[in-house]
């Protein structure tokens, strides 16, 4: 009974139970960086999912556009005067900032559902390697070295020009240029988690291979592979954005951000810079708050930087 | 050797003859495991001491059938519980684990998954072999814990393993060993990480345990001293093999083997005390490259040219097995 007594009167258990998340996000606000960035993205966010009713134009409703409004400059107002061009106006009489706005939604839905996607896959890919190892693992990692030996615009231009135009080519195409990002970083990282302790303790207990994979092994990966999620995600926004540029990435009738410079460009030359300038900048300003979070994501999630 | 009873209470539960487990690297076959043979009774606690590297976890890893490539285990004999271990197939065996014979490891900052809380890994280890809800499982976790002695268990269920002290976080561990009520624990230097303190407590909880519930307890550790007070025989072990087996006792007052005399003089006492401890000269040799016979001769005091030749392991007294060409008490 001693020895009950003993663990009964130094009971080592804190007082309040810190929460991992707010841990994290105290660590996270010390980057005033970091949080601009991510204040940028969530408007960006809001201003995409939103824009249905912030765009003071449908600019896909040809029945509104007036064709005596195009290629107004930035501040004029419309012929109708029923509203302001803040932003200029296309060569079809589009609002450029209606337009950025719903460029921005095709261009974010792009990149989250292509780097989701390649997350999934690709970790899959990774941990079962890891797992296994032997010849499934070896021929698996060989893949994915090929794969990573093209350049990424390469193998998308060719996927494309064999699948053709659309958005979900676009986003099958820049999945199968990113699985293999994830999947050797969740190899390396499962491969480190797989000879812990833990792992030797799940299997004494005979947990079946899937459990051990997914509840134990994967939760202690996600560090790593959230960081490469947010940096993979500005890749995917401008390489989609790149394509639709060339004009293999998605139709006009859907236009992203790329594709809005692509239409603007033929005008520059010709005074009315505003129509691919803008959209410029807001797909600069996208890839430069997500790459500011990443950065931060990855000091705050690195291993070697704990204390 | 000991030979099996008939009688229940002295019935072996797990025979081991000739254990080799062999690791074929490029470098060359590492042979971690060598010829080990030992007995348990059920309900015995056996001490398993060796320095490090000299194979203890490789046998208690074999034993469990978990040790993964380039090793390979083969033995002469692999008797548990009247059961051939290397006829069952991968599923039966996936049976017996967790279950039958379960594992408690060193450093209880490793053993439980960060990531999971505390009764999400209790429960999953009793749904792994039985089918019962998860209120059950969830009741019966809650009640190992009181058992190993953790105050107020309802509310260390539900936290995460980095909430928890080391010595708790052991308990817990030894909890979740217990959980399906094996018949056979096999535990590797599980008090190794803890402090003095701890250890005390954890050692005498397990003792406690094992005799209440008559499961038979393999301890492993390098710690002559800590094993001595607890174990019933004790099985020395050096580079691959059982140099010598014996009650406990036996090994304190008369061990046989140069090797056990070295790692008894070595433990600190008050008649050493201000001297100069022993020293066993040299180092384990390198599993590549064994000395050929004795793998103690290099360091042994007492070897001679016999000793080119590999000694067979005899009974000297009584339940006293001794690897050994020139057995003797006197150091």
């Amino acid at each position: 009974m001693t020895q009950m007594d003993i663990a009964l009167a130094s009971p080592a258990l804190p007082a309040k139970r810190e929460s991992m998340l707010r841990l994290f996000a105290q660590q996270f606000i010390t980057s005033k960086l970091a949080v601009l960035g991510l204040i940028l993205l969530v408007l960006f966010l809001c201003l995409a999912i939103f824009a249905p009713w912030i765009a003071p134009q449908n600019p896909f409703d040809i029945g509104k556009l007036n064709i005596m409004d195009s290629k107004l400059p930035p501040g004029s107002v419309s012929s109708s005067s029923a509203m302001t061009y803040w932003l200029g106006s296309d060569g079809q009489a589009r609002d450029v900032f209606s337009a950025i706005l719903y460029g921005l939604r095709i261009s974010l839905i792009v990149g989250f559902v292509s780097v989701s996607a390649a997350f999934v896959i690709g970790t899959m890919v990774g941990l079962i390697s890891a797992y296994f190892g032997g010849r499934i693992g070896a021929l698996l990692m060989r893949i994915v070295d090929i794969q990573l030996s093209f350049p990424a615009i390469l193998v998308a231009l060719v996927l494309l020009s064999v699948l053709g135009k659309g958005v979900d080519k676009v986003i099958i195409a820049l999945v199968a240029v990113q699985w293999a990002y994830f999947a050797r970083a969740a190899r390396g990282a499962a491969i480190v988690e797989r000879n812990k302790e833990y792992v030797q303790a799940a299997r004494c207990m005979s947990l079946s291979w899937q459990r051990i994979l997914w509840r134990h092994i994967f939760p202690n990966c996600i560090p790593p592979l959230m960081v490469i999620a947010t940096i993979d995600l500005a890749h995917a926004i401008a390489l989609e954005a790149t394509l639709s540029f060339l004009g293999v990435g998605v139709p006009v009738t859907e236009p992203s951000l790329g594709m809005l410079i692509s239409n603007g460009f033929e005008f520059m030359m010709s005074g009315a810079y505003w129509i691919a300038f803008f959209p410029g900048i807001a797909l600069a300003l996208v890839v430069v708050a997500i790459n500011l979070v990443g950065d931060h994501l990855r000091d705050i999630l690195n291993p070697r930087n704990e204390i | 050797m000991q030979t099996r009873a008939p009688s229940s209470s002295d019935k072996c539960l797990l025979d081991v003859q000739g254990l080799r487990t062999w690791f074929h690297t490029r470098a060359g076959v590492v042979k971690a495991v060598d010829g080990v043979t030992l007995q348990v009774k059920q309900g015995e606690i056996l001490g398993l001491v060796g320095e490090s590297g000299s194979g203890k976890t490789i046998t208690g890893f074999s034993l469990m059938n978990l040790v993964d490539k380039p090793g390979r285990i083969r033995a002469d004999r692999l008797f548990f519980d009247g059961r051939d271990l290397q006829a069952l197939s991968a599923k039966e065996y996936r049976a017996l684990r967790g279950n039958e014979i379960a594992m408690i490891f060193q450093d209880p900052m490793m053993t439980l998954n960060p990531t999971l809380r505390v009764d999400t890994q209790m429960i999953e280890t009793v749904q792994a072999h039985q089918r019962v809800s998860r209120s059950a499982a969830r009741a019966r976790s809650i009640d190992m814990l009181v058992k190993v002695g953790i105050p107020a268990p309802e509310e260390r269920m539900s936290v995460y393993p980095h909430h928890l002290s080391g010595g708790m976080r052991q308990r817990i561990a030894i909890a979740m060993a217990l959980l399906n009520s094996p018949k056979l624990i096999i535990a590797d230097e599980p008090t190794t990480a803890l402090d003095v303190t701890i250890q005390g407590q954890i050692l005498y909880e397990v003792q406690k345990l094992c005799r209440e519930t008559g499961t038979a307890l393999i301890w492993i550790t390098h710690d002559l001293a800590i094993v001595s007070g607890l174990a019933d025989r004790l099985a020395v072990m050096y580079a691959g093999r059982i140099v010598e087996m014996a009650p406990t006792a036996d090994i304190i007052r008369g061990a046989r083997h140069a090797y056990t005399h070295g790692l008894m003089a070595s433990i600190p006492t008050f008649d050493t005390r201000g001297k100069s401890l022993f020293q066993i000269p040299g180092s384990t040799p390198s599993p590549l490259n064994m000395p050929e016979g004795c793998p103690f001769r290099t360091r042994c005091y007492r070897a001679t040219s016999q000793c080119v030749k590999e000694p067979v392991f005899e009974e000297t007294a009584p339940a006293h097995g001794v690897s050994c060409w020139h057995p003797g008490i006197e150091t």
